[in-house]
């Protein structure tokens, strides 16, 4: 009898665990699960919520979204503002640790100026992009200064010139996003043994060579990391594009997110819209599975 | 090479450190300081040509104008209300699932574990047509059940995977001594993995709240009234309303930008732990 009570026990021991995780699997698989299995069938049908006997149309909206010129832009724009984002906030980002790590600075300066570089992340993307429409009106501050400076003649229009609205785009979330990589890259450059640098110095390497040679190879699974991450999250850009340019001037800033917000809150038309989505999603989840490859491998 | 050109090279290279350093404060600060400066001036003043950097005439009335107008302090406590709910709902369920990972082994753990990590990647957009539509079939639409439910889907993963990441740096002879002791799973959580964790739970708390407090995709479509508007919806309320009230809207963005400003400076470390387990697993 005292067996068999035992044997019990560990059978309902068995799902103990289950009964841990069950709220946060519950939430996920309502608010993630259910969800991408709805937009992948809403994609498939000829319109939903506003219709009220959607058909099956199989791949056609997927087509349809192929083929449109505005998101074929769409996505060459994202490209360009997805890529330059990354390899500037990576440049940035490791400049400005390194400059942090720097042997002339006191550790009081240093913790005070890391606090400043850190600033720009920590504003809400709405506020980012109003502040720098503020910045960047024609007759805003920053086109004074140029002008001082004999950078520029006349005005410039920044957000609202086709020709210079996406690169200003990139170059305020440029702006907003490098301290995410200093601060990781920080604490990196703080963990590599010193041993290495004092042998390398007794080699006779100097310190463009200690950099290449020592530095970046015990960064490196930070980078890749911190990289894949940011091209993923910058990809699926929206506020900030939204409150600056709205996709404009024309359709000159539109990305792939601002896109799929206006076929379905402006023209209604849901199925194109999840179409899109799910285009969004495939390609988040074939970069994401890069990501979780290199989390395992660390 | 002698000992005095090593000392002037030495020399340079201190000089250029501390140029490109002045350098980076400029860049880093300038707009956060044009904020303040431009939020404490009349309007009049905004455009004034030629700029300067600082009002010429201090002037608070834009401050003034929020602070007494209900409507706008209504978008600073919806976001917090929002916020403080999603952050303790975030913490509470990650410590029971960080529980479960970290303390047990049992089959499917791994494949939960990868499907949490990629989770994180789900872009808003693709959730934002489903959203829609399930907010409106079960009357949340407008609701802040709206915010908080969908902000959860945002958070929990990174708590989750925060802090089994701190529970499991916690040796696990620590909860088996009471467990021994005849205390419930439930009792060595709370009573002896959480005050350990204090740190962690910090971190994970302050990223949950930075997450909540500067959400805009759900905000501007699950919600339309300008009771239900959080701070970013509202700023971009006063933009359509009257565009050219840049004092007020740079006040709004200042009093937006408090919270976390406050939080950082005060919690730093923790801040700084946070950010780098939000985008690393170690």
């Amino acid at each position: 009898m005292f067996k068999n009570k035992s044997i019990l026990r560990n059978k309902k021991q068995i799902l103990d665990p289950y009964w841990f995780i069950l709220p946060a699997m519950l939430l996920l698989s309502i608010l993630m699960l259910i969800p991408i299995i709805q937009v992948f069938r809403y994609s498939l049908m000829d319109n939903v919520i506003t219709n009220k006997s959607p058909e099956f149309v199989g791949l056609s909206n997927y087509k349809e979204i192929i083929q449109d010129e505005v998101f074929k832009s769409a996505i060459g724009h994202t490209l360009f503002f997805t890529i330059f984002s990354v390899v500037f906030h990576l440049i940035l980002g490791m400049s400005f640790a390194l400059l942090l790590n720097s042997k002339y600075l006191g550790s009081g300066t240093r913790a005070v100026l890391r606090v400043i570089f850190i600033f720009p992340w920590l504003f809400t993307p709405a506020i980012i992009a109003i502040v720098w429409r503020l910045i960047l009106d024609p007759l805003g501050i920053m086109n004074f200064m140029l002008q001082q400076a004999g950078l520029i003649d006349g005005i410039v229009e920044w957000l609202s010139d086709e020709s210079t609205a996406l690169g200003t785009l990139t170059f305020i979330n440029v702006w907003n996003g490098y301290p995410f990589y200093m601060v990781s890259l920080l604490a990196g450059l703080q963990s590599v043994p010193q041993q290495q640098y004092e042998a390398a110095v007794i080699d006779g390497a100097n310190s463009r060579k200690q950099f290449y040679y020592i530095t970046i190879p015990h960064l490196k699974p930070i980078i890749l990391s911190l990289s894949i991450l940011d091209f993923i999250w910058t990809m699926q850009v929206f506020p900030l594009v939204w409150m600056t340019t709205g996709g404009g001037p024309g359709h000159a800033t539109e990305v792939m997110a601002t896109y799929t917000y206006k076929l379905t809150f402006l023209q209604f038309e849901f199925s194109k819209a999840s179409a899109s989505a799910m285009i969004i999603l495939l390609i988040s989840m074939v970069i994401s599975i890069f990501y979780v490859r290199s989390q395992k491998s660390r | 090479m002698t000992i005095k050109s090593l000392k002037y090279k030495r020399m340079g290279s201190k000089a250029l450190v501390y140029f490109l350093l002045l350098f980076g404060v400029i860049f880093a600060a300038f707009p956060v300081l044009w904020l303040v400066s431009i939020s404490a001036r009349a309007n009049g003043e905004v455009f004034a040509s030629p700029p300067s950097f600082l009002p010429k005439v201090l002037d608070l009335g834009a401050y003034k104008k929020i602070f007494q107008d209900p409507d706008k302090l209504r978008f600073f406590v919806n976001s917090y209300v929002i916020a403080i709910v999603v952050t303790f709902v975030t913490l509470f369920i990650s410590m029971l699932t960080a529980y479960g990972f970290s303390r047990y082994e049992f089959r499917g753990k791994k494949i939960i574990n990868m499907i949490i990590i990629g989770t994180q990647t789900v872009p808003p957009i693709a959730l934002m047509i489903p959203y829609f539509g399930l907010m409106v079939t079960f009357k949340l639409y407008d609701t802040y059940g709206a915010l908080i439910l969908t902000y959860l889907a945002l958070t929990l993963p990174y708590g989750v995977l925060m802090m089994t990441g701190f529970f499991n740096t916690i040796p696990k002879s620590l909860d088996e001594a009471v467990l021994i002791d005849g205390g419930s799973r439930l009792l060595t959580l709370f009573r002896v993995i959480v005050p350990i964790s204090l740190p962690g739970i910090v971190s994970t708390g302050l990223y949950t709240f930075l997450l909540s407090w500067n959400e805009f995709l759900f905000a501007l479509t699950l919600t339309k009234s300008n009771e239900m508007a959080t701070v970013p919806i509202g700023i971009q309320l006063l933009m359509g309303q009257h565009s050219y009230e840049w004092n007020e809207m740079m006040a709004m963005s200042f009093l937006g930008s408090l919270p976390i400003m406050l939080l950082f400076l005060f919690f730093q470390k923790y801040f700084l732990a946070g950010m780098a387990a939000g985008s690393l697993k170690d």
